[in-house]
C-alpha cells in the first residue's frame, strides 16, 4: 500500500517529520518497505523561460535556444525539440545535473559546432510520463528559477507500507492515519461529508437477490456528468502510488479506495438495461473484465448483472461493457458490501485478484456505505458535475456490534510490556474502540476492526501502540541441574549414520524430495505426485534417495569430477508413511591414478557393501547376522546387488551396481555403485541397560588358528561355507575368516577353491592333539554338509 | 704371560671382521687356547700358588672376553650403519591423498540448534513432511478462505485421507506444534526442524527449504519470554555477545499477539555481519500461540499459553557462514560440499563452541 506524505496530512494533523512517521509506522506493525521522494532525483531542475530561438546555422532541426533560467544572464542551450519556441516556460538542467529518463549527466558540449550548455527537458527525461514527442511546456505564470520539484509540487515522499491480512482497516490512508495518532503522531482528521441531497428519484431498480454473497448493495445515480481527465492534484496523487489515471470517474473510485479501503463501482447508466442486480452467476455464464480478458463463472460466484447479462464480478473487477468512458452522461455509482469467503472462494477459482479483491476479502467496514456512497457521490459531482438521485438501499450489511471481555493484567500475563491502567484505555479509545471499565473490561469493538476477537487482540492491541521495544525480556524458568539429553533415539541415529558416512570419506548432500516420475518409476513409482508441481522434474515425492543422488553425481562427472561419493540422510515417501532413509552413490574412480596403486579402479559392488556394513554397524545392527540375499530392487545389476537382511522379510539396505539402464537413464557411463540403509528397519534398541559394561574377562590361554581350503562349487556362495564352519564347534571356534578365493591350475573346473582361517579358543587348559583332530573332523563334517570338500 | 695376552687383546681391537675376531676368540678361549691353557695349569698348582695365580688368570680371561665384546658390537655396529645407509626411501614422494567427508551445512547447522535449545530445556521433534490441511492450515487458525493461504503457495496432492482432509507438502513446520500439542501434556518445550515446502522458485526462495520451529506452551509464559529466547539462542547460534533484536508488531494467523523479529547487523567489508545495529534484516516470524491453536489442540487456552516462533535453517546456515546462493544447498555439487560442508569431527558442542 502506497501513500504520499501530503496524502497522509489530509487525514492526520502532525507535526512529524516523514522519518518520524516512517519510524512509527515500522514500530506499530505497519512496515514501511520503502520511501521515496521524486523531489530528491529531481532537484538540479529548474523553471526556466526561453528568451530567444534560432535556426542552428548546421541542423534544419535543431534550434539554438537561449534560456533564461533565473541566473541572471542567458544560457545558449542547442534543443531539438519540436515545441522549442521563443517565450516558452519548460524546466531546464544545467551541466552536472543528471537526467533520470535518460541515464546521462549532462555537461558542456558542442552540437554540430555549437555549444550547449544544458538542455531543456521532456517528461519522459524526468520520468514523468510516457510523452516524448517535445519539451515540458508550464503555464506562462511558472515562476521562473524556482526548483521544478517544488513549483510541480513533487516534494511528497511515497511511503510503501507492508499491510497484513487482518489489516484491511490499513488499506486505506485514513485507517493508517488512525492507527498513527494513536501512536501518539497527532490527531485523525475527522471525515467531512457534504450530504447531497437526492434530487430526483433513482431511475434504476437495484436488489440484491444473493444475501450471502453481497448482503448490501447501496447505490445512486448521477446525472448529466461530463466525464474528462482528472484535475493535476488527482493524477499527481494517483501516479505517485503507481496507479495510472484514466477518467476524472475512474479515478474518483481508485482515490476513495486509497483514502479510505472503501472499493466502489461506476456504470455507464446507459449501457444497463432494466434492474441492476446482485446475484449467483448461472454456470457457464461469461463476463469480459476490465483488464481485457474474459472469465467463465459458475454458481458460487456473485455477479452484479442487469436484464441482458453480468456487468461485474461482484466486489472483484468490473465488466468491460458498462464502464464509464469520455461519452458518459449518467453513471450509476455502486457501493455494497461482499462477503470476505464468497470473495476469497471466487478469486481463488477465477486467479483474478486486484485492489477491490484485496480489500473485500479481508473485510471492508460494513458500517462504512453510507459514508462511502456519500464521498463517492460528492467528488463525482465535483470532478464532473451533474445532479445526483436519491440513494437506494438494497438489502443490509452485517451487524457490526461486537464486545470483548478483557482484564487489563493480560497485557503483562500474555504481552510482556507494563501498561498502566489510564494508558490502555488511552490507547484503546484513541484506535476506536469503547471502555466500560469494571472487573473485567468491556471492550467495544469498532466496525473496521474484523480481526479483533478475543482478550488476546486486545494485548496485541495495546502492546503494539505502546510499543514492542518495551518488552520485558524475562528469562524462562530453568530446571535445575546440567541440561538433560533430549534427542530421542531416532535422532541420535541419524546422527550417528551421518557422522560415519562423513567420516568414511563421503560428501553429505541435501538434494530435493520431488523427483520426475519417469526417475520413481524404476523404484515402483511415487506414492504421491503433486498437483501443481513446479515442474515435471520436481513432480513425484521420491520412493528413494538415489534418483537424487545419481543426478547429483551426474553433474559432478559433468563439472570434471573424478570421484563422486556422496551421501544424503533423507526421508523415503511411502504409500504409508515416511521413511529415514541413508544412501549413497560411489562413482568414477574408487582412487586417484597413484605411484604405489597404480591405475585408478572403478568402484565395485564390494565398495558399496563395505560402506553399507560399517554404517550398519554404527548404527548398532548386528552386522555378523546380516545375511546378503538377492533380490535387490532393479535399478541394480541383478548378478552384482544384494540386500542385507535379518531373515528373508526384514531388509536393513540394499547395495550393489547398478544396472546399466539406470545408468544411461542419468547419463552416467560405469561401474556406478549405490546403497541404501533403511534406517527404520534397524532393530530397535531393547530397554536402557545403563552404562556399566560386562566384567572383563580375556581368555587365559591363547587361541591356536588352523587353516583349511575347501572346493566348492564356483557359483556357491561363501557365506554358506563360513556359517557351516562357524557352526561346527560353537564352543571352540571363535572366529572364522576368509582370506583366498582361487580357481585356476589345481582346482577341478567348475569349482573353486575357498581358504579359511579357523580361530580357535581353549578354556580352561590347552587343547590336546586329540581334541584338536576332533575339532577339525567337525569342521570338515560340517562343511561336507553345506557341500565342501576339503582340498588335498 | 701378560704381554701375551696384551699383543692378544691389541689384535682383537684391530680385528677387520666378525670372521677375525671369531679366530682371536679361538686362539685364545678356544679349547687350545692360550688362556684356556693357563686356566689348565690351575689345576696342578698348590693351594698357595693358585692362591696367587687364579686371580691373575681370570682377571686376563676377563680382558679378553670384554675386548671381544667390544669389538663385536663395534663391528656389528658398523655393518648396521653400512646397510641402513643403502636403505634410503625419498619422502618427498606423495602418499595417497585422505578421503574428505563432509557433513552438509543444513544437518550442522540443526545439530548447533539442537545443542543450544537442549540447554534451554528444548527437545527436538519432528514430523511428517506429507500433512493435511488441517493441521498445516484450519488448525492453525488459516480456514480456507484466508488470505493467508494465498501467500503460502502450497504444493497439493490428489489424495485425501481418512478423514477427507486434503493431503499437502508442509509449507511451514507449524503443523508440528499441533501434532505436539495433540500427543502431549504441558508444559511442551520442543523445537521442531526440517524441511518445508513452498512453490516458489529464485535465488533467494527454493521450493523445498529448511526451518526450524519452536514451541513452549507452559503457564504463565509471556512475549518477554519469547525475547529472552530468541536473544539467548542468538547470541549462542552466532557466539557473539552484541546481537540486537528488533520486535516488531506483525501477523500471523496462528499467534497472537504476533512478532516479525529483525536482527541488527554491521557492515564490514561490504559484507553484513550480524551483530550491532547499523541495519535491520528480519531473520524470523513469532508470536503468543492463539487461543483458538491451543483448543484446537484440546489444551484449555484459560490455563496453557506460551509462544512460538520459526526460522529459516537455511537462512541460518547463509549468515552465519557467508554462503549467499540458497538454490547450491541442493545441487550437490562437491566443490560446495567441501567448501561449505564441516568434518564428521565437528560435533557441535557447548563446551567446545556451537560453530566450527
Amino acid at each position: 500500500m502506497k501513500f504520499t506524505l501530503s496524502w497522509l496530512k489530509e487525514h492526520l494533523d502532525t507535526e512529524a517529520s516523514a522519518a518520524e512517521i516512517v519510524q512509527t509506522l515500522t514500530a506499530i506493525g505497519l512496515e514501511v518497505e520503502g520511501v521515496e521522494n521524486p523531489a530528491e532525483k529531481l532537484a538540479p531542475f529548474t523553471v526556466a523561460r526561453v528568451l530567444t530561438a534560432e535556426r542552428h546555422p548546421q541542423a534544419d532541426k535543431l534550434q539554438v535556444l537561449s534560456v533564461d533560467a533565473g541566473t541572471g544572464e542567458a544560457i545558449q542551450v542547442v534543443c531539438g525539440a519540436p515545441n522549442a519556441r521563443a517565450g516558452l516556460v519548460g524546466v531546464f538542467g544545467a551541466p552536472g545535473a543528471y537526467v533520470p529518463g535518460s541515464d546521462i549527466t549532462l555537461k558542456v558540449a558542442a552540437i554540430r559546432g555549437v555549444e550547449s550548455r544544458g538542455m531543456m527537458c521532456s517528461v519522459r527525461e524526468l520520468e514523468l510520463g510516457e510523452e516524448h514527442d517535445g519539451i515540458i511546456e508550464l503555464p506562462e505564470d511558472a515562476p521562473v528559477g524556482a526548483r521544478f520539484a517544488d513549483y510541480a509540487g513533487l516534494d511528497d515522499p511515497v511511503i510503501d507500507v507492508a499491510i497484513t491480512p487482518n489489516r484491511q482497516d490499513c488499506m486505506g490512508v485514513h485507517g493508517i492515519a488512525r492507527d498513527l495518532a494513536a501512536a501518539g503522531l497527532g490527531g485523525l482528521r475527522p471525515i467531512s461529508i457534504k450530504e447531497i441531497a437526492g434530487a430526483f428519484l433513482c431511475p434504476i431498480e437495484i436488489r440484491t437477490e444473493d444475501e450471502e454473497g453481497c448482503p448490501a448493495f447501496y447505490g445512486r445515480v448521477v446525472r448529466g456528468v461530463r466525464n474528462g481527465p482528472s484535475p493535476r492534484w488527482l493524477q499527481q496523487r494517483l501516479k505517485a502510488v503507481g496507479q495510472r489515471p484514466i477518467s476524472a470517474l475512474v479515478d474518483m473510485t481508485n482515490y476513495i479506495m486509497l483514502s479510505y479501503g472503501r472499493p466502489l463501482h461506476v456504470y455507464d447508466l446507459a449501457t444497463l438495461k432494466g434492474a441492476i442486480v446482485a446475484r449467483r452467476a448461472r454456470d457457464g455464464e461469461e463476463v469480459l473484465a476490465l483488464n481485457g480478458k474474459s472469465y467463465r463463472l459458475d454458481q458460487t460466484m456473485t455477479v452484479i448483472a442487469d436484464d441482458a447479462q453480468v456487468h461485474d464480478i461482484g466486489g472483484i473487477m468490473g465488466g468491460e461493457h458498462s464502464g464509464v468512458t469520455e461519452a458518459t452522461t449518467d453513471i450509476l455509482i455502486e457501493c455494497a458490501y461482499f462477503d470476505p469467503e464468497h470473495i476469497a472462494r471466487t478469486g481463488q477459482k477465477l486467479g483474478l485478484t486486484s485492489d477491490a479483491r484485496q480489500r473485500f476479502e479481508r473485510g471492508v467496514d460494513p458500517a462504512f456505505l453510507d459514508t462511502g456512497l456519500a464521498l463517492a457521490t460528492q467528488m463525482a459531482v465535483e470532478l464532473a458535475g451533474g445532479e445526483a438521485s436519491e440513494i437506494v438501499r438494497a438489502g443490509s450489511p452485517p451487524s457490526v456490534t461486537k464486545t470483548v471481555s478483557y482484564r487489563p493484567e493480560r497485557a503483562r500475563a500474555l504481552g510482556g510490556v507494563e501498561v498502566p491502567k489510564a494508558e490502555q484505555r488511552a490507547i484503546l479509545e484513541r484506535l476506536g474502540f469503547t471502555v466500560e471499565e469494571g472487573e473485567s473490561w468491556t471492550i467495544g469493538v469498532p466496525s473496521w476492526r474484523r480481526d479483533v476477537d478475543g482478550s488476546a487482540d486486545i494485548v496485541e492491541e495495546v502492546a503494539r501502540i505502546h510499543g514492542f521495544d518495551k518488552i520485558l525480556t524475562t528469562p524462562l524458568p530453568r530446571r535445575p541441574g546440567v541440561a538433560a539429553p533430549t534427542a530421542t533415539p531416532e535422532q541420535m541415529l541419524e546422527r550417528k549414520v551421518r557422522r560415519t558416512a562423513a567420516a568414511r570419506g563421503l560428501n553429505e548432500a541435501v538434494t530435493w524430495s520431488f523427483i520426475a516420475e519417469s526417475e520413481a518409476a524404476p523404484f515402483g513409482g511415487s506414492a504421491w505426485v503433486l498437483e501443481n508441481p513446479i515442474s515435471e522434474e520436481m513432480k513425484a515425492m521420491r520412493p528413494s534417495l538415489l534418483p537424487g543422488l545419481l543426478a547429483a553425481a551426474s553433474r559432478n562427472i559433468a563439472r570434471g569430477a573424478d570421484s563422486v561419493r556422496l551421501f544424503e540422510v533423507g526421508r523415503r515417501y511411502l504409500a504409508d508413511g515416511e521413511r529415514p532413509t541413508l544412501g549413497l552413490v560411489l562413482a568414477g574412480e574408487r582412487g586417484p591414478r597413484h605411484w604405489r596403486t597404480g591405475k585408478a579402479g572403478g568402484f565395485d559392488a564390494y565398495d558399496a557393501k563395505a560402506e553399507a556394513l560399517a554404517i550398519l554397524a554404527a548404527a548398532g545392527a548386528p552386522v555378523e547376522n546380516l545375511q546378503a540375499l538377492a533380490g535387490a530392487s532393479g535399478v541394480y545389476h541383478p548378478g552384482r546387488s544384494a540386500r542385507l537382511s535379518l531373515g528373508p522379510k526384514n531388509a536393513l539396505a540394499e547395495f550393489g551396481e547398478l544396472h546399466p539402464a539406470t545408468l544411461k537413464a542419468f547419463d552416467l557411463s560405469g561401474p556406478v555403485v549405490a546403497a541404501e540403509i533403511f534406517l527404520d528397519a534397524l532393530p530397535k534398541k531393547r530397554g536402557a541397560s545403563g552404562h556399566m559394561r560386562e566384567a572383563y574377562s580375556p581368555p587365559a590361554l591363547q587361541a591356536v588358528k588352523r587353516d583349511f581350503a575347501f572346493l566348492v562349487p564356483s557359483d556357491a556362495a561363501a557365506d554358506t561355507l563360513l556359517r557351516a564352519v562357524r557352526g561346527a564347534d560353537k564352543q571352540a571356534i571363535a572366529a572364522v575368516s576368509l582370506f583366498d578365493v582361487f580357481t585356476g591350475q589345481g582346482v577341478p573346473e567348475g569349482e573353486k577353491s575357498v581358504a579359511v582361517e579357523v580361530t580357535l579358543q581353549p578354556g580352561e587348559k590347552s587343547f590336546t592333539d586329540e581334541e584338536l583332530k576332533g575339532i577339525s573332523e567337525r569342521i570338515v563334517a560340517a562343511a561336507a554338509k553345506a557341500g565342501a570338500r576339503l582340498r588335498d | 704371560m701378560a704381554s701375551d695376552t696384551d699383543a692378544s687383546i691389541d689384535r682383537i681391537k684391530a680385528a677387520p671382521d666378525l670372521q677375525a675376531l671369531e679366530a682371536e676368540r679361538v686362539s685364545a678361549l678356544g679349547k687350545q687356547g692360550a688362556i684356556t691353557q693357563l686356566l689348565k695349569t690351575l689345576g696342578a698348582m698348590t693351594p698357595e700358588q693358585r692362591q696367587a695365580e687364579g686371580p691373575r688368570i681370570h682377571a686376563l680371561r676377563e680382558a679378553v672376553t670384554d675386548a671381544i665384546a667390544a669389538r663385536k658390537a663395534a663391528l656389528e655396529g658398523a655393518a648396521l650403519e653400512q646397510r641402513l645407509a643403502t636403505e634410503k626411501l625419498d619422502l618427498t614422494l606423495p602418499v595417497p591423498p585422505p578421503l574428505e567427508g563432509s557433513v552438509h551445512p543444513v544437518s550442522q547447522v540443526m545439530d548447533e540448534l539442537a545443542e543450544i535449545f537442549a540447554d534451554l530445556g528444548f527437545a527436538v521433534a519432528t514430523g511428517p513432511e506429507i500433512e493435511d490441511d488441517w493441521r498445516n492450515f484450519t488448525a492453525l487458525n488459516i480456514p480456507e478462505t484466508h488470505p493467508a493461504r494465498a501467500m503460502h503457495d502450497t504444493f497439493y496432492f490428489p489424495d485425501q485421507d481418512a478423514g477427507g482432509q486434503r493431503m499437502l507438502l508442509r509449507t511451514h513446520t507449524s503443523p508440528v506444534q499441533i501434532r505436539t500439542m495433540q500427543s502431549q501434556q504441558p508444559p511442551i518445550y520442543i523445537i521442531a526442524p526440517g524441511r518445508t515446502y513452498r512453490s516458489d522458485s529464485d535465488a533467494t526462495h527454493t521450493p523445498m527449504f529448511h526451518q526450524v520451529e519452536g514451541l513452549v506452551i507452559d503457564r504463565g509464559i509471556h512475549l518477554g519470554h519469547l525475547k529472552w529466547t530468541l536473544e539467548t539462542f542468538l547470541k549462542a547460534y552466532f557466539e557473539r555477545d552484541d546481537i540486537v533484536l528488533r520486535m516488531r508488531p506483525s501477523y500471523f494467523p496462528f499467534t497472537e499477539p504476533s512478532a516479525e523479529v529483525d536482527v541488527g547487523y554491521t557492515m564490514v567489508k561490504g559484507r553484513r555481519v550480524l551483530g550491532g545495529n547499523e541495519g535491520w534484516m528480519e531473520l524470523l516470524g513469532s508470536g503468543m500461540v492463539h487461543p483458538k491453536v491451543i483448543a484446537a489442540c484440546g489444551l484449555d487456552p484459560e490455563e496453557w499459553q506460551g509462544f512460538a516462533f520459526g526460522c529459516g535453517i537455511d537462512r541460518l546456515a547463509m549468515l552465519k557462514y557467508g554462503m549467499d546462493d540458497l538454490r547450491a544447498f541442493f545441487d550437490g555439487d562437491l566443490r560446495w560440499l567441501k567448501h561449505y560442508g564441516f568434518s564428521a569431527l565437528d560435533v557441535p558442542t557447548l563446551s567446545g563452541g556451537v560453530g566450527a
